[in-house]
């Protein structure tokens, strides 16, 4: 407890002088002051027989090149968690489109957990695709490489049209975590949001979801579904 | 601080009543008083914090002699002047004199002439005024400038001007947010296309496909999509947060010049905004320009001028009916406007034109070679373009300025997360009036149409040449010079009494307004016997541009782009020894 509190001294003392740098060279002003990001992309509601309610986001912390990242995304139904990803991972900008990533991912279901090694690259496409690629090892000697791409195309300024794919492999099976090897499940999604103001957008859209191989021995799911839900981030 | 604001009257806008006598008689006070226009030899300024309501929503301003803008300062040519500055505020502060030539320790930059000006102290500048015309004073610290900190400055000449008048007007332009601007500065990093409301649609390229074929649409979005590029960022912050500001007033309350029918009006143009581009004209009426950046030129007679964030315009105009004539100042992204009266008549004011459309970037502004139609090599990707060959941009003056050879001192470069673009074929464009003016029907001024009034001809040919690329990445908003932001950079050093060359190539999509403190900037506009001389000069988006600095004062000096979110990166001390 002691050694906390003069850590956080220590802490405070640093941020300080770094103001009173900061103060002396207003010549120019602080270029990259230091943000904090928190964007729930989805935040819905499934109209399906569970009532799936879903989340995906995000948070970070940091400057241009350097930054702390946890990214969450997951259901629940009313008999609580189905599943839920998460991730904490300190990214680095290397070039001018792309940050690498790495650190650790905490996958959870209703009766089990697993924690991986996880190394990822994210960014902006050629294109216009927002992407991210994440190869996540665990100490079982399981592998996974998950992939993520969006694309968001104005019907207005203030409509937006976000078709959305998402694609799971696995090299092992995972009986308790229902994954199986190879290609596990693909999800694919279209959502239609309304910017009221850019941080707020409710959105309606459908999203169609699929399990395949080995992963159907263990949970087998072929479903699309109509959504509601809101975009926020502040 | 309980002064209001805007307590400036019509008649007390002109400086026409101001005479030499007056100028002489002129007592010193010993405090800073809240006259909108100030004259003589010393002068009391006061930085405070100032309640205003400029939107319709209260806020709190960093205002000079609790006005926004600051009172105007009539100097006279000759005189020695001395400014007692005082900063009220909880924070440091300055006062940058923009295009005076002045010692460096005068030049109010933080952490380049002085540390600043602390919070309750008062510093005292005092300089010999070498120079006549219009410039402008602003604030060097933080984002003070966006808050209200600026005014503008009039120097009297020492000889009569080769020109006459009547009315004498200081048309202020600016931009005003109720945001903090630390805050939009945080919105930019976070989302860069943050305040842009006019981006590219769907159905902007159906409208495409039906104009060119699909087959042109098609390939002119994967070029434009396969680089990462939006051809619909022309300003980085908008009328979405801004309020368009013309002497401090909104469109609707406008600032009025008065005239009677018959009379010659000089309007001192000063664009003192944080981010915005202006694109002015008065219809109905010829601008015959005849200073730029306080420099006298040769007369052109134009119908609109762009002028970049810090640049300066004399013009002077003859209203020939006794009416009320809008003088309309639209952003470069057209999302609103600043706005006055050119008027016999206080209570008859003008309507606003209709905006223009705004126009998109095109491959020009990327920086492509359009002289070249097989563009082999001239790009990274989207090899196989075909482009109908549009009007030329080359004229044979500028291949003169290509082939002017002078030893050039490398330069440190990095190429990395800082860019995100790289302008293939730059070329100069001195006759380009930017875009969303190109070919509009009106006579635009261009860089080509300023020429010195005076003979440059013996003016020292140059000793050597830097070249300088302006880059970014508008995806993550980050800002510098040749890859390297203003933190991570080493000094330029600019050796004493040379004659040095400098080119800028763009390598962003943006124009940058680039100001170099305590020397002039000889700018090539074709005619090496009339380089006009200024203290700002746009570099057009994927452009190149060349001008002359005679190195003649010592010290630390700030050289920087004036968007006032560019410019912690886009920045360099240069050291002259």
């Amino acid at each position: 407890m002691k050694q906390k509190e003069i850590n956080l001294k220590k802490i405070l003392l640093l941020l300080g002088s770094c103001m009173a740098i900061g103060q002396t060279l207003q010549a120019a002003g602080a270029d990259d002051p230091l943000r904090t990001m928190l964007i729930m992309d989805r935040l819905e509601i499934l109209d399906n027989d569970e009532n799936t309610r879903a989340w995906e986001g995000s948070f970070y912390i940091g400057y241009d090149i350097d930054k702390l990242y946890i990214y969450s995304e997951g259901s629940a139904t009313s008999e609580g968690l189905e599943s839920s990803q998460n991730e904490l991972v300190y990214s680095r900008a290397i070039a001018p489109f792309w940050d690498i990533q790495a650190g650790i991912a905490y996958d959870k279901n209703s009766d089990a957990s697993r924690t991986w090694g996880e190394i990822a690259i994210a960014g902006l496409a050629p294109y216009f695709f927002e992407t991210r690629a994440a190869l996540l090892v665990n100490s079982n000697g399981n592998t996974a490489l998950r992939l993520d791409a969006e694309y968001e195309a104005l019907i207005t300024q203030k409509l937006i049209l976000t078709p959305s794919l998402a694609v799971d492999f696995y090299t092992k099976d995972d009986p308790s975590m229902q994954t199986g090897s190879g290609l596990s499940a693909a999800e694919a999604g279209l959502r239609l949001r309304y910017e009221i103001v850019r941080e707020f957008a409710p959105y309606i859209g459908v999203t169609w979801e699929k399990t395949f191989g080995n992963t159907r021995n263990f949970n087998a799911v072929d479903e699309t579904s109509l959504l509601i839900g809101v975009r926020f981030w502040f | 601080m309980k002064r209001r604001t805007f307590i400036k009257g019509v008649a007390a806008s002109s400086l026409m009543g101001i005479s030499a006598a007056d100028l002489q008689a002129e007592t010193p006070k010993r405090v800073s008083d809240n006259s909108p226009v100030l004259t003589g030899k010393e002068f009391y300024l006061d930085i405070d914090y100032t309640p205003v309501n400029i939107t319709g929503k209260a806020a709190v301003a960093t205002t000079i002699n609790g006005q926004i803008p600051g009172p105007t300062l009539v100097w006279q040519e000759g005189d020695t002047v001395t400014l007692h500055v005082t900063n009220h505020l909880k924070k440091y502060s300055s006062i940058h004199w923009h295009g005076i030539i002045l010692p460096a320790p005068m030049d109010g930059v933080p952490g380049i002439s002085y540390k600043g000006i602390a919070p309750g102290e008062t510093f005292t500048y005092t300089f010999k005024v070498g120079q006549h015309g219009t410039y402008w004073y602003h604030s060097h610290s933080e984002y003070q400038e966006q808050t209200g900190m600026y005014g503008a400055i009039v120097i009297k000449p020492k000889k009569r001007e080769p020109f006459r008048y009547e009315r004498d007007y200081v048309v202020m332009l600016s931009d005003w947010s109720d945001e903090k601007p630390a805050a939009i500065y945080r919105k930019l990093k976070r989302m860069s296309d943050y305040y842009n409301f006019s981006q590219r649609t769907v159905g902007d390229f159906f409208s495409e496909v039906k104009e060119k074929g699909f087959a042109k649409a098609f390939e002119e979005r994967k070029m434009w999509n396969g680089m990462r590029m939006s051809d619909r960022d022309l300003s980085d912050v908008t009328g979405y947060t801004y309020t368009y500001l013309m002497n401090g007033e909104n469109p609707a309350t406008q600032f009025k010049a008065l005239f009677k029918k018959g009379e010659r009006i000089r309007l001192r143009f000063i664009n003192g905004a944080a981010m915005s581009f202006f694109d002015v004209r008065i219809p109905g009426l010829k601008m015959t320009v005849v200073a730029a950046d306080g420099n006298h030129v040769k007369p052109v007679s134009i119908e609109e001028f762009r002028i970049g964030v810090a640049e300066t315009y004399d013009v002077i105009v003859e209203p020939v009916s006794n009416r009320a004539y809008a003088i309309f100042a639209q952003s470069i992204e057209r999302s609103g406007y600043a706005l006055g009266s050119l008027t016999p008549s206080a209570s008859q004011l003008a309507n606003a034109p209709k905006m223009d459309k705004p126009q998109p970037l095109s491959m020009v502004d990327m920086g492509m070679d359009m002289t070249n139609m097989d563009h082999s090599g001239a790009m990274k990707c989207g090899s196989g373009m075909k482009m109908s060959k549009t009007k030329s941009m080359q004229k044979y003056k500028w291949k003169a300025m290509e082939t002017q050879k002078y030893p050039v001192t490398k330069l440190p470069m990095a190429r990395g997360v800082q860019t995100t673009m790289m302008a293939m074929s730059p070329k100069y464009r001195l006759d380009d009036p930017g875009v969303g003016l190109r070919n509009n029907g009106r006579r635009v001024l261009t860089y080509a149409d300023l020429k010195n009034r005076y003979s440059t001809r013996h003016h020292k040919k140059p000793d050597r040449e830097i070249v300088l690329h302006l880059t970014g990445n508008m995806e993550r908003y980050m800002w510098s010079i040749n890859g390297i932001k203003y933190a991570d950079a080493k000094p330029l050093r600019f050796n004493y009494g040379e004659r040095l060359r400098i080119t800028f190539i763009n390598d962003t999509m943006m124009n940058h307004p680039m100001h170099l403190h305590g020397m002039w900037s000889d700018l090539e506009t074709g005619d090496d016997n009339h380089l006009v001389r200024k203290h700002t000069v746009i570099v057009q988006p994927g452009a190149k541009i060349s001008y002359r600095v005679t190195v003649d004062a010592k010290g630390g000096w700030a050289y920087h782009c004036h968007l006032l979110y560019h410019m912690a990166g886009m920045f360099r001390k240069v050291i002259v020894v």
